[in-house]
């Protein structure tokens, strides 16, 4: 079972949409295992449904909608850090750029 | 079905739901007189529009035309400075010809400023008198035609809102209305599933090239459709961006591509190409979702579904634009200017399916009368800029 905070939009997808603000520190449960929010995610941010290998493609509607950069965790925050998009690189690198101080995880430039 | 039995009937035989006396500037040197001329009347169904180039652009030309006949305005007054180089005569012509009363001042002939401006409302005043007796016909739902557009999308857009308006389409189209929907640059990634939705191979290809040249473009200005309020929202890609805007067009068959402009012939759903053809020369494709909104307009849209998860509170001229706002957290802050909650499917008070009836509902009271919340805060912004566009060929509208 997974939480009532966090939705999967396809049994496929390797990522979940948190659809209520989590609170750091908070617990949210994924496929029955516990984790640990490190960090405040608003509405609609993504965390892994699993661990998700550096280069895979990152599915969300049962679609790719870019790839993982890294080895990203089960339960972690999946954003810019840590994904990027296959068709147009420069969008994310000055969107990484922008939100800097913005509180995001691995947010820096 | 009718959607109206109070629409306004045009000479040229195109309904409106509106009945608006456009004051179009054809330069930027004539955009003050003109604002000046409408505040008196802008809560009196005056509006404002303009292009404010002094160079010639056959698009510009073509979207003035399109919307200075647009079935929801009743008549023109065309403001020029006197030097610039739109081509007011073909304009003032083109909507003679559709049977709309329509004036000309120019300023540089008139005495100046203050004396135009006099001038400019007594025959705003004599337009509005011609245009109080537009006959009255019932419109029919083969005749509307709504367009989508998204905008300060994020994460929570291509989960309830534009997948709400998805529904409200695939109604619309089943009961023979037309829909449009647009931004080919926030469909990159996702041109494959949409061009097996095409009702003809040929127009199959078409879509998928279109992206392609959306792609191509945006690749050369080194900047996708994608703004730092998507990203904060969640959204990390353009892709994933695209899936949600997609989500827009519901799951109809796709009967065509049009470019800004282009009248849809008949009911089904149709692509706005809003990309320019050739290559790159004017800068961005459309600077701000006003531009687009234009554009859809200019199409013949009698209504916009305008859905935002960040919050945008944008109107139009000519055309009212329904709010569809997709995060509950953002209704919250800002339901002054929201027509529909969609987020309310997050918090389990409604359902897409719910949140898609309710969208199809009020685009047809708004028709009849009823003012969207954009409206009745006079949001009427417009935005026109450079742009150039290949006409589009016959597979573009397969007869099938």
């Amino acid at each position: 079972m997974s939480d009532s905070k966090l939705l999967r939009l396809d049994p496929l997808d390797n990522v979940l949409v948190a659809i209520a603000t989590l609170e750091a520190g908070e617990s949210v449960i994924i496929d029955g295992r516990t984790f640990t929010v490190p960090s405040r995610l608003t509405l609609g941010h993504k965390l892994a449904a699993r661990d998700i290998r550096s280069g895979e493609k990152i599915l969300k509607y049962h679609m790719p909608i870019g790839s993982a950069t890294r080895d990203i965790a089960a339960g972690e925050h999946v954003h810019l850090h840590n994904m990027k998009s296959d068709y147009l690189d420069t969008v994310a690198m000055q969107a990484r750029h922008s939100l800097a101080g913005h509180g995001v995880p691995g947010g820096s430039p | 079905m009718i959607v109206t039995e109070n629409a306004y009937l045009r000479s040229d035989g195109r309904k409106g739901i509106r009945n608006h006396l456009v004051v179009a500037y054809l330069v930027e040197c004539a955009h003050h007189v003109a604002r000046e001329i409408v505040h008196p009347y802008r809560d009196s169904g005056v509006q404002l529009i303009g292009f404010g180039g002094c160079y010639p652009n056959a698009y510009a030309a073509k979207m003035m035309r399109q919307l200075c006949t647009h079935p929801n305005v009743g008549g023109v007054l065309l403001l020029s400075l006197g030097c610039e180089s739109f081509k007011r005569s073909e304009l003032r012509d083109a909507i003679a010809a559709s049977g709309r009363p329509v004036e000309t001042l120019v300023i540089q002939q008139n005495g100046g400023t203050r004396k135009t401006i006099e001038r400019g409302r007594e025959l705003v005043q004599q337009i509005l008198g011609e245009m109080a007796n537009v006959p009255r016909a019932p419109l029919e739902m083969r005749e509307f035609i709504v367009g989508t557009i998204c905008g300060g999308s994020d994460a929570t857009s291509g989960i309830t809102a534009n997948p709400g308006v998805g529904r409200a389409f695939d109604r619309l189209v089943r009961e023979g209305g037309t829909g449009i929907f647009e931004e080919t640059n926030e469909l990159i990634g996702c041109e494959a599933i949409m061009a097996e939705r095409a009702v003809t191979p040929e127009l199959g290809t078409i879509l998928e090239n279109a992206v392609g040249k959306a792609a191509a473009y945006h690749r050369v200005l080194e900047h996708g459709s994608f703004a730092t309020g998507n990203a904060e929202g969640g959204l990390t890609t353009q892709e994933e961006k695209s899936m949600g805007a997609y989500a827009k067009s519901g799951a109809s068959r796709i009967s065509g591509l049009l470019k800004p402009g282009d009248v849809p012939p008949t009911g089904g759903l149709y692509l706005l190409d809003v990309v320019p053809d050739g290559e790159v020369r004017f800068g961005f494709p459309n600077i701000n979702d006003n531009a687009e909104i234009a554009e859809l307009i200019a199409c013949g849209s009698h209504v916009i579904l305008f859905t935002t998860g960040r919050g945008s509170v944008v109107g139009s001229a000519i055309s009212p634009v329904i709010k569809v706002c997709a995060n509950p957290e953002t209704y919250r802050r800002m339901s002054e200017d929201m027509d529909v909650d969609a987020g309310k499917i997050l918090e389990g008070r409604g359902t897409l399916d719910s949140v898609g009836t309710e969208i199809f509902d009020l685009s047809l009271a708004v028709a009849r009368g009823e003012q969207s919340k954009s409206e009745a805060l006079l949001h009427q912004e417009f935005v026109l800029t450079y742009k150039s566009f290949d006409p589009i060929g016959p597979s573009c509208l397969p007869r099938v």
